[in-house]
């Protein structure tokens, strides 16, 4: 006799959330980054998303390899350093009805990509634009990123001396209407967080704090890179990685901040904003995030909202139908539309 | 007397406003039927620095630079050096008001009293200054005899609906005129007469017909930067697309985006290509360097664009307003790794036109990057032209599946090469089919687009693009040559060095000295070339380049021809003239 299968549940899209899953990922166990991809695939099952509506893009990086992780059933594209802002103001202006998820890091964003962040805010093209933050290169092996706190201690890049760039500060500046950070351990704010830049009409900026299980190691520790390097003969081209479990942490209340404690040992005060925040006063949002580093605080929440801005489909006055979609007689002027307009070069 | 058959120079400072007075000029010989190009060497500057606008008239049609005969002289800063320059017959038409001293007495000099010609004319400031140049016009006209009404229908054509500015300048080419009738006595050889080889021709520049072209490929989306000279391209493009493209409700059916830089705009032509939309984008030869990583990506992850190459003089800032043919070999190789890329080369405005829409067809077509490598001197100057034709085909589209494509095969594979071709099939974002999904990425990937480090997916891939990029060698537009009887020499060259090759030519034929030419118009070369280098036994090949980049692109293709194929460079940043070409050829005859 045939045993029943047990019941997929499925969502509003008839699909089941494995349909929203990717590809296995390559990234180090542990990683916030697969924490994220997670969320990603919980939210858009929660969501009754098609995969179809959705593209996924990327620059370099960690960060940068995790579209591949969720969504397999979406069109995706893992372009250039820092140049995803401008890859998908392309797709997005030749295609406006599907809508973005863009996966970046701080390296990504930070550095070479700072300028194309800057000027994908200004066109407020649709996007929900995931900075996925460890503070530290983790492709190329333990330098610092423009995120990297100053006085922060690698083992192998030492002190840095420089201020680091603060990905939110920078978006506020940027005139971004929508700006936010999480931290990776929190999901339930990564999924409340996500699913309102999913629904907001321009570009919301998402710093995702997601710590580096690989390179903010203590050198002393037997799972430290230092011990992987002595071992690593035996290993992998990407050398020791250690195993590490995601950190999760429990919901807490705005207003109040939790500490916790990373892979290294080191710990991490969050803030969560208070629940009286202004969030559509840009100012008071460069305040608070000023005050929260300044007391060594890691503020997350929205930090700024204003959805008045008209985004870049809006402002290019773009009809319905994408432009990948026009069909040839749209495409093309006619013949007597060619000789028309020629005359007036005789 | 000469009649229809010379070259004129005028020699003004940048920014005063001479660019109207000179296509004035341009336009009338055209109107009245003589064949006529005007060439505009100028200065990397805004204003100040001395500027020189060539035209020549010629009855039987050669256009290419020839240096000049007449000069207007309305600039200090070169008066002598440009008297200078004058055969032994020349004329100087002068500013009066600039003390030159007819020094050359084999020259004929006209002095112009500019200053006093436009006291009476009622307008003030810069629009004066701008307006002193029409006075030559005005001179010109008649010495070689150009009817004012014609001066007249070349201003409504310049200024379009714009009644006021067509009679303000009106105003003073009578002026001078009038003048020039009542106390110039006409002692020079050169005059026109109207004619009919102009006839049912149009006139436009390069930028201008390449943009039309981008427009009638079906170009939705174009990322760009500013850079001299290609940013007339992307007016162009734009004030087309505006005319053109727009949607029952009024709605545009394109964008065209200002991007903050190079990276960015060709990162935004690779994403709308990705998307499906048709993108394009103008740069030079700096410009083009910036978008060498995206260009690499997207040669190897398959994804269409084309690029619009207007070369200019390199490297680095190089010469930025003259011209050259420099980026070939850079353009043809772009990108790290092995890359090929499928370059085109027009020579005229037909051909900008044409491979305007073709790149978008081939790149299509090919799931490649197409680079149009046009120049300065085609880009940004007014050439005569047959009107366009019409695409007699429809849109190519390439190898792209629909959901309901993608539906019927039992499975899809992005990079599979299903029909042998190289080329393999592709899907665009919002394609319904649940297996239709595809990821990007410039890592290595297997037929089935996922991340592979394996040795034997790279080199399949690899070979797979190397195959492609034969399928292109026979989809792309051929060479054509002209060849004759007799022959002792095979010349190969490209773009718009033709024009002083073709007159060259026939000024070695009238010596008796037969010359075959070929002018490759794409890369990779077809079938056609390499018969042709086959087929002689001297061959030549002309560029402006100093270091010989096709010769040598040449004899990597073709080895066992190597030795034939001797360069000949050009690279002063001036348009070629026949009589370098005559005078080279000879050379290398006499060799």
């Amino acid at each position: 006799m045939e045993r029943p299968t047990p019941a997929v549940k499925l969502n509003r899209a008839g699909l089941s959330k494995n349909d929203y899953v990717g590809s296995p990922s390559t990234l180090c166990k542990g990683c916030g980054h697969n924490s994220v991809a997670s969320q990603l695939i919980q939210i858009a099952y929660e969501l009754d998303l098609r995969p179809q509506e959705i593209i996924k893009l990327s620059g370099i990086g960690c960060s940068s390899k995790s579209p591949a992780y969720f969504l397999g059933q979406s069109h995706g594209f893992n372009s250039l350093h820092g140049r995803m802002p401008s890859l998908g103001t392309g797709a997005l202006v030749a295609n406006h009805a599907v809508r973005a998820i863009g996966i970046s890091g701080d390296g990504d964003t930070g550095s070479i990509g700072l300028g194309q962040f800057k000027h994908m805010l200004r066109r407020n093209v649709r996007m929900v634009y995931i900075v996925e933050n460890n503070g530290v290169y983790g492709l190329t092996k333990g330098q610092f990123s423009a995120t990297s706190d100053e006085g922060a201690k690698l083992k192998y890049a030492g002190t840095n001396p420089f201020p680091g760039i603060d990905i939110c500060m920078e978006a506020l500046v940027a005139g971004a209407g929508f700006v936010a950070r999480t931290f990776a351990g929190d999901a339930k704010q990564v999924r409340e967080v996500i699913k309102a830049g999913l629904s907001y009409r321009g570009t919301a900026v998402i710093d995702i704090i997601s710590p580096c299980v690989a390179f903010n190691d203590e050198p002393d520790s037997r799972h430290s890179y230092a011990y992987g390097r002595e071992h690593e003969q035996a290993l992998q081209e990407v050398g020791f990685i250690p195993a590490q479990e995601e950190i999760y942490i429990d919901d807490y209340d705005p207003g109040t901040t939790q500490v916790v404690e990373l892979h290294d040992g080191s710990r991490m005060t969050l803030r969560k904003l208070e629940a009286d925040f202004d969030q559509a006063d840009r100012l008071a949002g460069m305040a608070r995030l000023e005050r929260a580093n300044a007391a060594g605080e890691l503020l997350t929440g929205i930090v700024y909202y204003d959805d008045r801005r008209p985004n870049f489909a809006e402002l290019s006055e773009l009809g319905e139908t994408p432009l990948s979609m026009l069909p040839d007689a749209k495409l093309r002027p006619s013949a007597d539309q060619l000789q028309a307009f020629l005359a007036g070069y005789a | 007397m000469r009649v229809n058959d010379f070259s004129i120079v005028v020699a003004t400072a940048n920014g005063t406003g001479s660019q109207t007075a000179n296509l004035t000029l341009l336009r009338s010989f055209f109107k009245m039927g003589i064949p006529v190009h005007g060439k505009n060497i100028f200065p990397s500057n805004i204003q100040g620095l001395p500027t020189w606008y060539h035209i020549r008239v010629n009855k039987d049609g050669y256009i290419a630079r020839k240096p000049s005969e007449l000069l207007v002289a309305f600039n200090p800063a070169t008066l002598h050096e440009d008297v200078a320059t004058l055969p032994s017959g020349g004329v100087v038409v002068h500013n009066l008001d600039l003390h030159l001293k007819p020094e050359r007495a084999d020259l004929t000099y006209y002095p112009v009293p500019v200053k006093q010609l436009l006291a009476g004319v009622e307008v003030k400031g810069k629009i004066k200054e701008y307006i002193a140049n029409m006075t030559y016009v005005g001179v010109v006209a008649h010495l070689l005899g150009v009817p004012l009404d014609v001066i007249e229908e070349a201003l409504e054509h310049h200024f379009g609906k714009r009644r006021k500015l067509v009679d303000s300048n009106l105003e003073v080419v009578r002026l001078a005129h009038a003048w020039a009738v009542e106390n110039l006595v006409k002692t020079d050889e050169f005059k026109v007469e109207p004619m009919n080889a102009t006839a049912g021709l149009i006139m436009m520049t390069g930028n201008e017909a390449g943009a039309l072209g981008a427009v009638f490929g079906g170009a939705s989306v174009s990322g760009w930067y500013p850079i001299t000279p290609s940013t007339s391209f992307i007016d162009a493009l734009r004030e087309y697309l505006g005319k053109l493209r727009h949607d029952v409700d009024g709605r545009p059916t394109y964008v065209v985006i200002q991007a903050e830089d190079e990276l960015a705009a060709i990162g935004m032509v690779v994403g709308a290509g990705w998307a499906g939309a048709r993108a394009v984008t103008a740069t030079s030869g700096p410009g083009l360097s910036l978008m060498a990583e995206f260009l690499g990506l997207a040669y190897y992850a398959e994804v269409p664009a084309v690029v619009w190459d207007i070369q200019r003089v390199g490297p680095s800032t190089g010469l930025p307003t003259r011209t050259s043919q420099g980026d070939v070999a850079f353009a043809y190789y772009l990108g790290h790794g092995d890359t090929k890329q499928v370059l085109l080369f027009p020579s005229s405005i037909e051909e900008c036109f044409e491979f305007g829409y073709r790149a978008h067809d081939l790149a299509d077509a090919l799931q490649t990057p197409v680079l149009v490598l046009s120049d300065l001197d085609l880009g940004m100057n007014n050439w005569m032209g047959e009107p366009f034709v019409y695409p007699d085909a429809p849109l190519n589209r390439g190898k792209v599946l629909s959901a309901e494509e993608v539906a019927a095969l039992p499975d899809f594979g992005r990079y599979k090469d299903v029909d042998g071709d190289g080329v393999p099939y592709r899907t665009l974002p919002g394609n319904e089919n649940p297996r239709a999904a595809w990821f990007g990425r410039g890592t290595g990937h297997d037929e089935n687009a996922r991340y592979s480090e394996r040795a034997d997916h790279w080199v399949q891939n690899m070979d797979r693009l190397a195959r492609k990029f034969e399928t292109a060698r026979a989809m792309v537009p051929t060479a054509v040559s002209d060849e004759r009887p007799g022959a002792e020499l095979g010349i190969i060259a490209y773009g718009t060095t033709r024009y002083a090759i073709e007159e060259a030519r026939d000024l070695l034929a009238a010596n008796g000295v037969v010359t075959d030419f070929m002018r490759v118009r794409a890369l990779p070369i077809g079938a056609e070339v390499r018969d042709f280098v086959a087929r002689h036994e001297r061959l030549v090949v002309i560029e402006m380049n100093r270091d010989a980049q096709l010769t040598a692109i040449l004899r990597d293709e073709l080895p066992e021809h190597a030795a034939k194929l001797k360069p000949i460079a050009y690279l002063d940043g001036m348009p070629l003239t026949a009589a370098w070409v005559a005078e080279r050829l000879a050379a290398h005859l006499g060799e």
